[in-house]
């Protein structure tokens, strides 16, 4: 039969997949490549051709304390950025959808810092950190208060803070799902076998919601580790360099000092460490799923 | 008091509480939005004097507006990231749809199955990891950086296949063979069988994609930032990020432009409020 000739599949798979196929492996299949490649040449983004230097990139990545310093950073503000994205889009998910008036409204109001870009964001906090919270500040001290943003710690608070505020509603969205999908017949056994309603949110709701759980902290990991946009709008990496975080290290090592290779190692490094604990999260999150 | 008025008392007091916690942190939510709204009508010399005061000391100005449009160019910086995001997400549906479906439909073929490990693989890739070969291929080798082509084919490459795995459980769990074997009986090819039958089904599923897509298109930053560098091809982001290199200063401004770059998506917001959750909601649970 013609169904299974090999032209006859190549025809179909291409007439429907190809524009797919090639621009899929022109963004990611091509540069993934040729950026293994990069690492092993000591290109400085003008000169025609590429030395080869072999592993030196990542032995160079190894002694880069710069780079360890943000990427010790970006660790300590993850951690911080996860722990309170999720607890703060819990407690949001929790009070929407206890059927309190106006539940759908608040819902959508939590929302809004999504639609909007970090770059937007970043200068919008700037602005509230550098002059109205000053200006609140000042009048509680009769002096000038200083920006937050000012010191090595505030400029850490502040990048938390506005990544809580950024990411909570969006979490916030996935744990509303997960407290539809918990029925209320075994909310409502749990009462009668003489659960209190905290004991039932505690052994049975959180239980039951642990797809959610697994999934926001996946996000919210993956997307604090390579943060950049907001980074670059609020503090740009001020003051002294104290708030450069990894994405922004390897886009400087890049792009602004010319070591494309080096750049290139430590961004693959940077993945490497974020697809561990991401995938090491999801692994340990899903060994006690339990079904309902 | 009976047991059961007791009860619903109490159910309607820890209401009220809810609520009104609720509106605090609702309040916190949008707070600096309200800041940059009240300081857009003021002077820069207000701003600075008491940027909490609701009018400013020398009232009303609606002088930023026009100034900031005029310096970041806006109607040129909006036109551009209005063509961007449409004709990206109009590429990214019709090819991922497509690609989906011939991968659902033909699951015994090695190249169908190797593209779909590769492409559910590949969603773990940061960025980050791209950045530096694709500016070097594009830009170096083959000097195509700075059309806004490059960047809308860019832009599906990197998300048809999260939109590849959105429609493949879409078409796997929703479309019944039975009906696609029908079109075939009744004469259809199979290229009609997908646009006539499958796809006006998949209607759902092309909404979450839309706004997921639309969204992460309209507010991206670095990708647009490094293949767009020239003045008139600049995106809402880039503009906003390089008026605020210049005009730092000039608070008045900068909150205009702020308030310029976040008032399209807004306005769209109030009206496809709904959509926009539930499409969110639907591609988060599932992706």
């Amino acid at each position: 039969m013609k169904q299974n000739t090999f032209s006859y599949k190549v025809k179909q798979y291409l007439m429907f997949a190809g524009p797919g196929t090639i621009l899929f492996l022109a963004a990611v299949g091509v540069p993934f490549i040729y950026g293994l490649y990069l690492t092993l040449t000591s290109w400085d983004g003008i000169s025609a051709t590429k030395a080869f230097v072999g592993f030196q990139n990542f032995a160079a990545a190894m002694k880069d304390t710069a780079y360890w310093q943000a990427m010790g950073r970006t660790v300590i503000y993850s951690v911080f950025a996860v722990v309170l994205i999720n607890i703060v889009a819990f407690a949001l998910a929790y009070l929407v959808t206890s059927g309190v008036k106006g539940q759908n409204f608040f819902r959508a109001g939590f929302f809004v810092p999504n639609l909007i870009g970090g770059i937007v964001l970043g200068y919008v906090w700037k602005f509230v950190f550098n002059r109205a919270f000053v200006a609140i500040g000042s009048a509680i001290s009769s002096g000038t208060a200083p920006s937050l943003l000012s010191t090595p710690n505030g400029a850490m608070f502040c990048l938390i803070l506005v990544s809580v505020w950024q990411y909570a509603g969006y979490m916030m969205l996935i744990y509303v799902a997960g407290f539809m999908s918990v029925s209320k017949d075994v909310k409502e056994a749990a009462m009668i076998d003489g659960c209190t309603s905290a004991q039932a949110m505690r052994n049975v709701t959180i239980p039951l919601m642990r797809s959610s759980f697994v999934q926001c902290i996946f996000l919210s990991i993956t997307r604090c580790f390579v943060v950049y946009d907001v980074n670059l709008s609020l503090t740009n990496g001020e003051p002294f360099g104290s708030s450069v975080m990894a994405a922004m290290h390897v886009y400087n090592q890049a792009f602004t000092y010319k070591n494309y290779g080096l750049g290139q190692a430590e961004a693959l490094i940077l993945f490497i460490v974020c697809a561990i604990v991401g995938v090491t999260q999801v692994m340990v999150g899903k060994k006690g799923e339990v079904e309902a | 008091m009976t047991e059961n008025e007791k009860a619903a008392r109490q159910k309607k007091i820890s209401h009220v509480i809810m609520w009104i916690v609720l509106l605090i942190l609702f309040i916190c939510f949008i707070l600096p939005f309200i800041l940059v709204v009240i300081n857009v009508f003021k002077t820069k010399a207000d701003i600075t004097m008491n940027p909490l005061a609701l009018i400013g000391a020398h009232g009303f100005t609606f002088k930023n507006f026009p100034e900031a449009m005029k310096k970041m160019n806006f109607l040129t910086v909006f036109g551009n990231s209005f063509i961007i995001t449409l004709s990206a997400t109009i590429l990214t549906i019709v090819f991922s749809s497509m690609m989906a479906f011939v991968i659902v439909r033909n699951g015994k073929w090695k190249l169908c199955t190797l593209m779909f490990s590769l492409m559910v693989a590949s969603m773990v890739i940061p960025f980050q990891v791209l950045m530096v070969p694709l500016v070097s291929v594009y830009g170096g080798l083959l000097g195509v950086l700075n059309h806004r082509i490059t960047l809308i084919l860019l832009h599906v490459g990197f998300s048809v296949s999260m939109a590849v795995f959105m429609f493949h459980g879409a078409i796997k769990t929703n479309i019944p063979l039975e009906l696609e074997e029908a079109a075939t009986i009744d004469g259809c090819s199979r290229w009609q069988t997908y646009w006539k039958i499958v796809f006006p089904l998949l209607k759902p599923t092309v909404a979450t994609v839309a706004i997921i897509n639309a969204m992460a298109y309209w507010n991206d930053y670095l990708l647009p930032s490094l293949v767009l560098t020239k003045k008139e091809l600049y995106t809402i982001p880039i503009a906003t990020q390089a008026f605020y290199g210049t005009y730092s200063t000039d608070i008045g401004l900068v909150m205009a432009a702020l308030l310029l770059a976040m008032l399209p998506i807004l306005i769209l917001y109030v009206f496809l409020q709904r959509y926009i959750v539930e499409g969110v909601t639907s591609g988060a649970v599932k992706g």
